[in-house]
């Protein structure tokens, strides 16, 4: 279209689109979304359908795992394939039977190499201080291009607190509540869980870290602390670990997590500290 | 006691009234995944027959779930009004439809008789009518709130500003609110999703909302959603808080595995009250629904999804919100599988909500997991707009890049106001046309260029 026939209202903010990647001054066709604008909707939005339905690459993912000095463990969830997935959460928050008893021989040669009879070990006795769950969730391509990266961080800042660390657990079509069994099997007193979080139009990689102190079977989400959003363009794994650590620090100390536990840590975000950006439409102080 | 019907030669039998309310439902995946679904179609129309032939008194009998186990049960018993109620005592489920469409009905009857209603009457009742049928009798409802402006009245339809950013960046923050006021949204509220639960971040979002209201002197409210324990500290440190957000569901432990009970509702109401901060109206509670949060959290007592979400319209009907608003497809295909399964929904909650006088609004959303795209939205959206919705949603291009999914953008509510003679509200449309973003007529102005009152803002 030449600009003499074009019907559309160009809108006189369009350079506030440097401070968001939200779809903001599309002009208008009448009072309607432009053409160009509703067509690379649609497009964003057929990359997205497909993105969920993208399978992760456990292999790979385990690979990498190991060259981070990381011993992992894969496993599948009660649900057998996405199609499933997607319709039986209620299947993706459990383990199959296999991978129970994958888990329970780990613990046994835990058990065994530390020379301790396992019917000696207490019900409250625990194994480790932490155990990471990685999930597939909604989306493999946050978990396939961030988890690695992140789980490798979080390992080292672990290590640095002093807390022990239970071989990586990788879920196939997995749900967030299945990390709190996996710990719960692994006998480990706290459970951090990566998963891919459901895709946006904009964000089809964004994975979200979820922490449950005392995890097992059957907790619902106000026992879980929760940080979205960790990708390029959203939260960076710094932050993330950062936020994880505090609250997994005070968790330790007061023995709860979730909704009891809030995030008062008045370190703020680097990004905050070092940004430029503020809020312009008030005058300047 | 258990319910029947022959039909032909066959006999159809349920156990309760609960089972009979599922059975009747219908089709949703929810309700399937909770192993409640009628398992046909015609088990599923003899289930509706069925239910047409209850009298509407027998709600107040034989619960769906037992008044010990459940204080969301003891909130709808200990609260009925017998004598609002009196005016269709006498009526069954389907003599109640046939009533709601009648003439008899009208928006005075039907505002004296909400608080007669339980919600599992209204629930019933819903499941026997078409779509035609839960958009004439919402449309005959006026359910008016106020807080800074005023909101529902017949002809108006409001708007949230939601300006989500992935960070909480003033810079990002603002440039979406901007955008949202230049395109005419933001009457029912600025409502922003935190990226985190912290104080901080939380609370400088709310003095930012608040500080550009005031300079702006625009008639609407800010909330930030945010847990409602972070909203009684934040008041408690003396944050200013406009309306207090919280997501509820009809159980109790559906609301407790969100870590909230009538009493720290309560106590969070009165919390809001203390501040005063209202100019023309003190509703200042703000509630998100949706269909299948119950069985989400495992806690539906085998009761289906639909049912469920009308008795969180009981919890949020005892705190006499501004807004209440049905996030209808966000939830996922595991709840409302397709298209079909979200308009329905959507309509069923708008009609039931209003129906027991609640200021409802619906986030017409879906997400990409599920079979769904625009046009179900554009449905959904045209279908609300002519059953008299509150308000809904607005964000830039229909794309929430904070909690991703799709929700209708500010374009939207544009649309559904041309095509429907639709206002805002009063004292927001005026702001409007004060600024320079509305013409006299209701119409937006050219967004070639800044309004004269925010031309200062000319960024480099």
């Amino acid at each position: 279209m030449s600009e003499q026939e074009s019907s559309v209202v160009v809108n006189a903010w369009s350079n506030l689109r440097q401070f968001t990647d939200a779809r903001i001054a599309l002009g208008r066709a009448g009072t309607s979304v432009p053409t160009a604008a509703l067509l690379a909707f649609q497009l964003d939005h057929a990359r997205a359908r497909d993105a969920v339905h993208l399978p992760l690459d456990m292999a790979l993912l385990q690979t990498q795992l190991t060259s981070a000095g990381l011993e992992s463990l894969q496993v599948q969830s009660r649900a057998h394939n996405r199609l499933v997935y997607l319709q039986r959460p209620d299947w993706g928050r459990r383990l199959n039977a296999e991978s129970v008893s994958v888990l329970e021989q780990r613990v046994a040669a835990a058990l065994s190499a530390e020379g301790v009879d396992e019917g000696v070990l207490g019900a409250d006795e625990r194994l480790w201080d932490v155990a990471i769950v990685i999930v597939d969730g909604l989306s493999s391509q946050a978990v396939q291009a961030h988890s690695a990266a992140m789980v490798s961080r979080l390992a080292t800042a672990f290590d640095q607190s002093g807390l022990t660390l239970a071989p990586v657990v990788l879920v196939q079509q997995g749900r967030v509540a299945v990390g709190d069994e996996v710990a719960e099997v692994l006998r480990a007193r706290m459970v951090v869980l990566l998963v891919g979080e459901r895709p946006g139009l904009s964000s089809p990689d964004s994975l979200g870290i979820y922490f449950t102190y005392a995890p097992k079977v059957g907790l619902t989400d106000a026992a879980r602390n929760c940080i979205s959003n960790i990708r390029p363009a959203g939260l960076s794994y710094e932050q993330a670990c950062g936020k994880l650590m505090y609250l997994l620090l005070e968790a330790n100390r007061r023995g709860l997590s979730g909704v009891q536990l809030k995030d008062e840590s008045e370190v703020e975000p680097a990004q905050m500290l070092t940004s430029v950006n503020r809020n312009f439409l008030l005058p300047k102080e | 006691m258990a319910y029947q019907l022959d039909l032909g030669s066959m006999r159809y039998r349920f156990a309760d009234l609960r089972t009979l309310l599922a059975k009747a439902t219908p089709l949703r995946s929810g309700d399937v995944l909770a192993g409640l679904a009628a398992e046909n179609a015609q088990e599923r129309a003899a289930a509706q027959w069925a239910l047409a032939d209850v009298p509407l008194k027998t709600f107040l009998h034989e619960t769906v779930i037992g008044y010990e186990e459940d204080e969301v049960t003891r909130l709808i018993i200990d609260s009925h009004d017998a004598v609002a109620f009196a005016r269709v005592a006498h009526l069954t489920v389907g003599g109640f439809r046939d009533w709601l469409l009648s003439d008899a009905a009208d928006s005075h009857v039907l505002n004296a008789l909400a608080p007669g209603l339980t919600p599992e009457m209204v629930a019933a009742v819903s499941k026997i009518m078409r779509v035609q049928d839960l958009i004439l009798v919402a449309r005959k409802c006026e359910v008016v709130t106020r807080f800074r402006n005023t909101i529902g009245l017949k002809g108006r339809m409001s708007t949230r500003l939601q300006p989500n950013h992935p960070t909480d960046d003033p810079s990002g923050v603002a440039a979406t609110l901007l955008d949202g006021l230049l395109y005419g949204n933001g009457d029912a509220v600025i409502g922003i999703n935190p990226a985190t639960d912290n104080y901080q971040a939380v609370t400088r979002l709310m003095c930012m909302l608040d500080e550009v209201i005031q300079h702006y002197r625009i008639p609407t409210q800010s909330c930030v959603l945010t847990h409602v324990t972070t909203h009684i500290e934040a008041i408690n440190r003396g944050a200013p808080v406009d309306l207090i957000f919280q997501s509820i569901a009809g159980t109790e432990a559906a609301n407790a595995s969100f870590g909230v009970s009538l009493s720290i509702l309560q106590e969070a109401y009165e919390a809001g009250l203390s501040l005063k901060r209202g100019t023309i109206g003190e509703n200042l509670m703000y509630f998100e629904t949706g269909q299948g949060s119950a069985l989400s959290a495992n806690a539906h007592h085998g009761v289906d999804q639909q049912t469920c979400e009308v008795r969180a319209y009981a919890v949020a009907r005892q705190f006499r919100p501004l807004l209440v608003n049905t996030v209808v497809g966000f939830i996922g295909p595991e709840y409302l599988y397709n298209g079909k399964q979200i308009i329905r929904a959507g309509l069923e909650d708008h009609f039931c909500g209003k129906l027991l006088g609640l200021p409802m609004g619906c986030d017409i959303c879906y997400t990409n997991h599920a079979e769904a795209d625009q046009d179900d939205m554009d449905m959904l959206l045209t279908q609300l707009g002519v059953a008299g919705i509150n308000y809904i949603m607005g964000i830039p291009g229909s794309d929430d890049i904070m909690l991703n999914y799709q929700t209708t953008s500010f374009h939207d509510a544009l649309y559904v106001r041309q095509v429907l003679g639709l206002r805002p509200a009063p004292e927001f449309e005026s702001w409007l046309m004060r600024n320079g973003i509305f013409d006299d007529r209701g119409r937006l102005l050219s967004g070639g260029q800044l309004p004269a009152a925010f031309a200062h803002l000319q960024v480099q």
